[in-house]
């Protein structure tokens, strides 16, 4: 099987946006990602949800908070996964879900089911590098997504990228997830200090609302990860599937103009 | 990247945080072995808990319960009598202590039943930090008095209307806060859990109450305790006195969780009392017993004391329970409001709920223990802060 992650990363910058499986219900939410994968999305971080996401801000909690009480399971998740790729969607999902609900899914039978339901990697926000060696050590050969942050120091910059598979997701603003105004002021000096330690592509997440942010960053970062607006965008739609069309095409577009 | 101290309790505990804060973690860390290992820090916290806790606080001879239960003798560790009327005042100076070190200007913190809001503020105030306390909607209901009194301290009380609206959505939204705010904030967790260095440092704070019962109930009958007995949500005023007597074998260290309307009801907070909701898990950065269903999500939970009112349990607890060196059972609502009448009629006590449910295992214990066997009970706080709930309850029988 070819490296999804590498084949998408061919052409940079690339548009990745983050949408909860679940929200506002299951099917819809397939019907989502299958329009954000044809209409622009290169990567998707594909949301598993859980009961306390510390590092969300009030619209991924909401939304996943609704996933739930509609009676997301991780089960039902990778089960939807697996629909995604039955449908033709061939570019990277990355599953992106906090630590509790994969140990108790059990990690082996998760990683293998996850990787048979056709997940490209992971994406835990609460395993930093401290955390990680259990994870990895069932992992093979689907990557771990390591995080950098504006508050990392240089020695744990080195630490995490030095090792880093798929991709770094950079952390562009100290805080939680959301849309910020402006987008962070030295973006590019960290992104330089993470590249001085790897080759792998860094991506920047956390805060970008806008197809004219996502350009922004897209000139100095390999990728943008969009959750927020994404959620935002699509959950208040009349037509759910319409909104995430547009969203992917707007934002790729955005992305992609004068290139 | 290593930490200076085990960050480790067997297989539990650990640092299961996001990125961001992790060099928080390791900056408060070496804060805290430096300023363990100065004498001028530990002369300052020791003045501050004797000239502005009132410690150390008096150890009771419980003369009358003991006759009542007819069995051991019993002996009340007063953490009632500390100031703001509960133990969390030892560890909130001490951290507020470390916050001035770290030269940070701003304390957050979470709260439960207002206890740890109320000695956070109180911390804040005494060494000029600015507060900001986050309360779930539902215990602000229920623990009004403490809300009034964390604002009169200068506090902003913050509500937290996500999730389930008690303690674990407090702290998350407190994470949120401190994920946001962490270079110049700091995070004034109230419990013995959390991600390290939380559990070990809080144990330490704590340890006083453990330090002085040891002491003194030597000086006053001669001998060890035969049992010691606690509350345990997170489990910090447990972890406390515990930590006096855990190198003495010979010490039943005993546990009690919030057992709500019993363990058979699924409404409770007895985390290592049920063994099909209570398993290994991770949650707010640590490795734990934690209540939750079979997908992972974490369980709502029950009891009549918001201070126990929590999912998950201190690392440290769940290490001294695989290894059998403490016990841990619960009380139900109903069998702690019995124990807090018990003591309120007995010895002229008004206990914390929280409290009332170690005070509910002594009723249990005491009558099958010989007369010249002593046990020991942690009172962590007092019951002024429960009155509406207890009246509400007294009505409804």
């Amino acid at each position: 099987m070819k490296n999804r992650i590498e084949e998408a990363f061919k052409n940079k910058p690339i548009f990745m946006p983050y949408f909860p499986l679940g929200y506002p219900d299951l099917q819809t939410s397939v019907d989502v990602i299958e329009a954000l994968a044809k209409n622009g999305a290169d990567l998707i971080e594909v949301g598993l949800s859980f009961s306390d996401p510390l590092a969300d801000g009030p619209v991924i909690q909401q939304a996943t908070q609704t996933a739930l009480e509609k009676g997301i399971t991780v089960k039902k998740a990778l089960a939807a996964l697996k629909e995604l790729r039955a449908r033709g969607v061939n570019i990277p999902l990355i599953l992106m879900g906090y630590y509790n609900p994969m140990l108790a899914y059990g990690l082996e039978d998760f990683v293998r089911d996850a990787a048979q339901a056709g997940a490209d990697g992971f994406i835990v926000p609460d395993l930093p590098i401290e955390e990680a060696d259990e994870f990895e050590s069932v992992i093979g050969d689907l990557p771990l997504i390591r995080m950098v942050a504006p508050t990392s120091s240089p020695e744990r910059m080195e630490k995490i990228a030095r090792e880093a598979k798929g991709f770094i997701y950079l952390v562009s603003v100290t805080g939680i997830t959301g849309e910020r105004k402006s987008i962070a002021e030295g973006l590019s000096d960290l992104i330089a200090s993470v590249r001085e330690h790897t080759d792998v592509p860094v991506c920047v997440g956390f805060g970008i609302g806008s197809p004219e942010q996502a350009r922004e960053v897209g000139k100095i970062a390999d990728g943008v990860i969009v959750g927020t607006a994404c959620v935002r965008a699509v959950g208040s739609a009349q037509s759910p599937v319409e909104a995430a069309r547009r969203f992917a095409a707007e934002f790729k577009d955005g992305l992609t103009r004068g290139r | 990247m290593s930490t200076l101290l085990n960050p480790k309790f067997g297989k539990y505990g650990g640092q299961f945080v996001p990125e961001t804060l992790m060099p928080a973690l390791i900056e408060l860390e070496e804060a805290f072995v430096a300023a363990r290992a100065d004498g001028e820090f530990q002369k300052e916290f020791n003045r501050l808990l004797a000239t502005f806790v009132g410690r150390p606080t008096p150890l009771t001879y419980a003369k009358r319960l003991s006759e009542k239960l007819g069995g051991a003798q019993i002996y009340l560790k007063r953490e009632d009598l500390a100031h703001t009327g509960a133990h969390k005042i030892n560890n909130a100076l001490g951290q507020a202590l470390l916050v001035k070190r770290m030269g940070k200007k701003r304390v957050i913190a979470e709260t439960g039943a207002g206890q740890h809001g109320v000695a956070s503020a109180t911390a804040a105030a005494l060494l000029g930090l600015e507060c900001v306390v986050y309360m779930g909607a539902v215990d602000i209901a229920r623990q009004e008095p403490n809300v009034f009194r964390m604002r009169l301290l200068g506090a902003d009380v913050r509500p937290v209307n996500s999730g389930t609206k008690t303690l674990k959505d407090a702290i998350n939204e407190a994470i949120r806060d401190w994920v946001t705010n962490v270079r110049d904030t700091h995070y004034l967790l109230g419990s013995a859990l959390g991600p390290h260095p939380y559990p070990t440092m809080v144990r330490e704070f704590q340890s006083v109450i453990g330090t002085e019962a040891r002491e003194q109930i030597l000086l006053e009958v001669g001998r060890l305790p035969d049992a010691v007995v606690a509350c345990v949500g997170g489990g910090s005023n447990a972890i406390g006195i515990f930590s006096g007597f855990v190198d003495d074998a010979q010490v039943e260290l005993i546990g009690v969780e919030a057992g709500g309307g019993g363990i058979e009801s699924g409404k409770h907070a007895a985390r290592f009392g049920d063994s099909s909701k209570g398993r290994v898990g991770v949650i707010h950065g640590t490795r734990t017993y934690v209540l939750q269903d079979e997908d992972g999500q974490i369980a709502e939970t029950h009891s009549v004391s918001a201070g126990l009112d929590y999912a998950a349990v201190g690392p440290e607890h769940a290490l001294l329970r695989d290894s059998e060196r403490a016990f841990y059972t619960s009380a139900t609502d109903a069998e702690a409001l019995s124990a807090f009448q018990m003591l309120c009629h007995a010895e002229g006590i008004i206990p914390a709920l929280e409290s009332s449910h170690a005070l509910a295992e002594v009723v249990k214990r005491a009558p099958q223990m010989r007369p010249d066997e002593i046990l020991l009970v942690n009172v962590s706080g007092r019951g002024d802060k429960d009155l509406n709930t207890i009246m509400q309850k007294m009505d409804e029988e």
